[in-house]
């Protein structure tokens, strides 16, 4: 943890000063004034004399906001953030009675597919009805091929119930599933169910790869790189590591494409104050919709190897494509494309989830993480880790089983699913095409195509009296947009702000899953509301 | 900011862990002394540095993750439950498959407290409930009880689109948090509950984890000390590591039935000052693995010591059902607290767990829990509802389940007999298995064991000869690891040895748990008795 001291110590002096100046505006934050203080102390000790020595009363709690985990005050999250608890709270007074511009909150700001009333896949619910209460495998209303799914699945829980435990990498048999799934998806690119990790949700997975990889002090503290907008999981897991997060911009003229020469100038930059170890992409993008083309995976596998990162996939849209033209490669497909000297040295992990695609099972936290070239001493170190958290739910992991190994031709189930999938992405495919077309209508609205995931991600013009009012009531000016839009309109988005932008730019995050009706009502609230508001603040 | 002041850290560190090694008294925190640790890392990768790395500090062969540069905290971690023991266990398991010959027919997991792997019954009310979320068609089949279908009905309107696939509120769908208020009071004896301070969580683990998350931070002498049991349940010291929070050990006694005694909690917090900043003291009770059952005035004696001493309190209640010896009772520390008036109640700050794994549902794959804050200062409590968003929600079916936990089958419901017979008989097995086991054991020359009160779990002492303990250590295992691995490898039988969860220097144990049913169990307990004797001859 001390490591690189020698890299340092010549740094020490000079950041001496910026550190004096630090610890003087935050004086009960910082972990170094205690470290520093403790050194001086006689004794420390009792309570009360410790208390007054930090200058807080000796009535005070045990845990309070200045003695809490520096790194947790650090980590934010805007997808659920005070936006969304004023949209809570704004239902809350609509149930009471409460009289508002608007008859309902539409919540627009997370991707939450069922919550927007997209059905279940009804083959998906029957099996996990039948793992749920055995019983019904002797009901001859369900398929039969339900119930040979969740027999296979009863078979591999410990005494024949979803309620044991699972291995904490996950149930065998669910990841051989997956891995034959990646198998197909890859054109027979092998996969080997070993290297499978089930996941609590992706989120799980990429943040403990994260703290996996996390080590050093100082300018020796590991880097990460996350693109700038990015799903704010990731800003909210290095803050919570205490990792270097370092900034990759998207090209927003681009359609939201990356570019190997920012990379570079991000980590060139980043080199000079911590170590950058790990590269993580968003394909198709959240919150910017874009999907990479082959090429550009490419390239930045390359720059990966040449820079000697360690890659993070996200990829939990991988069905989520809906532009012409478009395709979802995968990074596992493309390394391998490139040729041993890639496929045999990049490490990489890649993520997927239930709660995203056509299934859109969130509630479930169902996910799992491939790993690749991984050393095996550390992929040791992880299986232990995982071990701790005993295992991922079991009823998530019923469900990527089957979301890996779907009804085939030939089997009762399959026409339905088939059509029901169908339905939903290509409702879908409308609604981004839909969303991008009445935005770009509206004049100080621009907007990317929605190429994939389940997000627009526009570009918003606010006058500079609007950036004012905001700066004045101590708001980021489009969080002060949003907020607007909430009070006034019912409509739930997640300012730009929250998921990082270029200065002096603003957005906003709005899913694109209402139902069709609703998202046209949506979109044009949105418009009118911007109108309006630039009338107003011009 | 962070960075710029860990510079610092480093020198600050080493002076401290000299002052460490010198004066260091505490000979229980083996191995978790921080600081010393901080020093043997740097050491160990300032070497590798010199060897391995180019200029701009990138080493220039190899992979980008390896174990030298991977998390130090993570190394640290340990969870015994799930260890090498378990590894192995499962590798015989295969070779079993394969047609291996081997001296028993099947491996027994007595590993852990995984009720359903080990033949329990789910309820059937609280499974015919869940098939109904997971597929409310079938709430027009008229082969499901009223109850059953009310309870679904309830909780699938409260989930986003009628669907448990939604995500749902980060804290927990709200009319699951109303049930559990209201079952908390009903278990206290109607101390109020507010709806407000429950948070749902995937299984108790993560809250525990959560809770510990909060609760960190200084660096050196000021980093905080958290109390835990010895024995304790490995989850808590395997948190702490990957924290990098400094464990403080207080001893149970098990001279008394693996009592909790307020003079070793304050021995143990003075040894602690020394070196840390200790601020929680954590209680399992009932016991894991050491299946004790606190009394009322223990109880009250430790919110004593927690207020006196200025301790966040967390209580692990997940086995709150699981009370077999007569004369016990499952307390409460909430109700404790409050009846100890509102100089405690409204003071000492607490957090209790509770799960949907064990107690008389066992159902440990939904990953279902809860824990009740008291007493939280409310800036941290809207910290804590913040850090519990970026995870978004805990499973909504685990979630579900802990509602029919909470809110049971009442008598005036259909389903109310039949869930009463099932809760009934599993508890009454329970109890009969915890003194089966209890008498088996205790007629073993070498094996002493103190009564399962409660939770599912025994936690026998074993006396192991030098003999035995020589040749443990020319293995380069610890002695009761051995042990453990040996009766594996000659029974099929899978336990834990007892210095995965801490114990008493030159004591060893290992964990078993009752769970087995009735027939089976007698089996385990003989062949363990066998192989006991067995051992004993050999290294005698």
């Amino acid at each position: 943890m001390c490591a690189g001291n020698k890299l340092q110590n010549f740094r020490v002096k000079s950041l001496v000063s910026v550190m004096v100046c630090s610890l003087t505006s935050h004086p009960l934050s910082s972990s170094p004034g205690r470290a520093l203080s403790s050194l001086s102390a006689t004794r420390r000790g009792l309570p009360k004399e410790k208390m007054s020595e930090n200058g807080v009363s000796s009535r005070a709690k045990v845990l309070t906001i200045d003695t809490m985990n520096p790194t947790v005050k650090k980590v934010e999250y805007a997808v659920r953030g005070p936006i969304v608890q004023r949209a809570v709270e704004l239902e809350r007074e609509l149930s009471e009675g409460i009289k508002k511009p608007f008859a309902e909150v539409i919540k627009a700001n997370i991707g939450d597919a069922h919550a927007m009333g997209q059905q279940p896949i009804t083959f998906f619910r029957q099996v996990l009805a039948l793992c749920s209460y055995p019983e019904l495998l002797n009901d001859s209303t369900f398929p039969e091929d339900a119930k040979s799914r969740a027999r296979r699945i009863l078979q591999s829980c410990g005494g024949n119930s979803m309620g044991s435990y699972s291995a904490s990498q996950g149930i065998d048999s669910v990841r051989q599933d997956v891995a034959r799934y990646i198998e197909r998806r890859d054109g027979g690119v092998p996969c080997d169910p070993d290297n499978i990790y089930l996941t609590t949700g992706a989120s799980d997975g990429i943040v403990t790869m994260l703290k996996l990889l996390v080590c050093g002090e100082g300018a020796t503290r590991t880097g990460v790189m996350i693109s700038i907008p990015q799903y704010p999981l990731y800003s909210a897991a290095l803050a919570e590591l205490g990792a270097v997060q370092i900034n990759y911009y998207l090209n927003e003229e681009k359609c939201w494409s990356m570019d190997i020469s920012e990379l570079q100038r991000a980590l060139d930059e980043a080199r000079r104050h911590c170590n950058p170890r790990a590269l993580c992409i968003i394909n198709p993008g959240n919150p910017t919709g874009q999907v990479q083309s082959r090429q550009c995976i490419e390239d930045v596998i390359r720059f990966a190897a040449k820079e000697r990162l360690f890659l993070m996939a996200d990829e939990v849209y991988q069905d989520n494509v809906y532009a012409d033209g478009c395709q979802f490669h995968s990074f596992k497909k493309v390394l391998f494309e490139m040729g041993p000297e890639y496929s045999n040295t990049v490490e990489l992990v890649s993520f997927h989830s239930t709660s995203k695609c056509y299934m859109g099972e969130c509630g479930f936290r169902g996910g799992y993480m491939e790993i690749i070239n991984m050393d095996n001493e550390v992929k040791a170190q992880l299986t232990k880790l995982v071990s701790v958290r005993l295992c991922p739910p079991v009823p998530g992991q019923a469900l990527m089983d089957l979301v890996v190994n779907p009804p085939q031709p030939g089997e009762p189930s399959y026409e339905n699913f088939i059509k029901e999938r169908t339905a939903t992405l290509s409702a879908l495919a409308e609604k981004a095409k839909l969303t991008e077309q009445v935005l770009n209508t509206v004049q100080g609205i621009s907007c990317n195509p929605v190429q994939g995931a389940m997000y627009s991600f526009p570009r918003i013009t606010i006058s500079a009296k609007a950036v004012k009012e905001a700066t004045d009531k101590g708001q980021q000016p489009d969080m002060f947009y949003c907020m607007k839009m909430l009070e006034e309109t019912g409509i739930c988005l997640v300012p730009g702000s929250g998921f990082g932008q270029k200065d002096g730019t603003y957005h906003f995050r709005m899913t694109i899953l209402p139902p069709t009706d609703k998202l046209k009502i949506l979109l044009n609230k949105v418009k009118e509301f911007h109108q309006k508001f630039t009338q107003q603040y011009t | 900011m962070a960075e710029i002041y860990s510079d610092l850290i480093p020198r600050v560190c080493v002076h401290l862990s000299v002052f460490f090694y010198v004066s260091g008294p505490e000979s229980d925190i083996g191995g978790k002394r921080r600081a010393p640790d901080r020093t043997t890392t740097t050491t160990k990768i300032k070497k590798k540095k010199m060897s391995q790395q180019t200029v701009n500090g990138v080493p220039s062969r190899g992979k980008v993750l390896t174990l030298d540069n991977m998390n130090p905290n993570v190394k640290r971690v340990e969870y015994a439950v799930r260890g090498p023991i378990v590894q192995r266990a499962v590798q015989i398991e295969k070779e079993l498959k394969e047609g291996v010959k081997k001296p028993f027919s099947e491996v027994i997991k007595a590993n852990i407290g995984d009720a359903h792997a080990m033949g329990q019954k789910p309820i059937t009310f609280l499974r015919q409930v869940l098939a109904l979320c997971s597929y409310p068609e079938l709430l027009e089949d008229n082969k499901f009880p009223e109850d059953a279908k009310k309870r679904a009905k309830r909780i699938l309107q409260a989930c986003g689109g009628h669907s448990i696939g939604a995500y749902s509120a980060s804290q927990g769908i709200e009319c699951v948090r109303q049930d559990v208020a209201r079952y908390i009071e009903k278990r206290d004896g109607g101390i109020s509950s507010n709806p407000d301070n429950i948070y749902l969580s995937t299984g108790a683990s993560d809250a525990i984890v959560t809770m510990l998350k909060l609760l960190v931070c200084g660096e050196g002498r000021d980093r905080t000390g958290v109390m835990i049991s010895i024995p304790q349940y490995p989850l808590y010291s395997a948190a702490l590591a990957d924290l990098g929070a400094v464990q403080v050990s207080y001893y149970l006694d098990e001279d008394k039935c693996w009592s909790l005694d307020v003079a070793e909690l304050r021995r143990s917090l003075n040894a602690a000052r020394q070196h840390c900043n200790p601020r929680v003291l954590c209680i399992i009770n009932p016991g894991n693995p050491t299946g004790q059952v606190q009394s009322r005035q223990c109880i009250e004696d430790v919110i004593r010591f927690a207020k006196e001493e200025h301790l966040f309190l967390m209580a692990d209640e997940v086995y709150q059902d699981n009370v077999y010896a007569e004369g016990c009772k499952f307390h409460s520390f909430k109700k404790v607290l409050f009846e100890m008036g509102p100089e405690y109640s409204s003071t000492v700050e607490m957090a209790s767990f509770h799960s949907t794994s064990k107690c008389y549902m066992g159902e440990c794959g939904f990953r279902g829990g809860y824990m009740e804050i008291i007493n939280m200062d409310p800036e941290v409590k809207a910290q804590l509802t913040k850090l519990v968003s970026v995870r978004l929600c805990p499973p909504v079916p685990g979630q579900a389940l802990l509602d029919l936990v909470v809110n049971p089958p009442q008598p005036d419901e259909p389903s109310y007999t039949t869930f009463m017979k099932e809760r009934t008989v599993v508890l009454a097995d329970l109890a009969e298995k915890a003194r089966l086991t209890e008498q088996i054991f205790n007629k073993v020359p070498g094996i002493t064991c103190n009564p399962v009160q409660g939770a599912m779990y025994t936690f026998p002492r074993i006396t192991l000869s030098q003999k035995a303990i020589d040749k443990a250590k020319e293995e380069g295992q610890v002695p009761d690891m051995f042990y453990c691995m040996k009766l594996l490898e000659e029974e099929g039988i899978c336990l834990v040895p007892g210095s995965g969860f801490g114990q008493r220097e030159g004591t060893f144990h290992f964990r078993m748990t009752i769970l087995p049913p009735t027939e089976k169990l007698k089996v385990v307990l003989h062949k363990i008795s066998e192989f006991h004797l067995r051992f004993t001859q050999e290294f005698s």
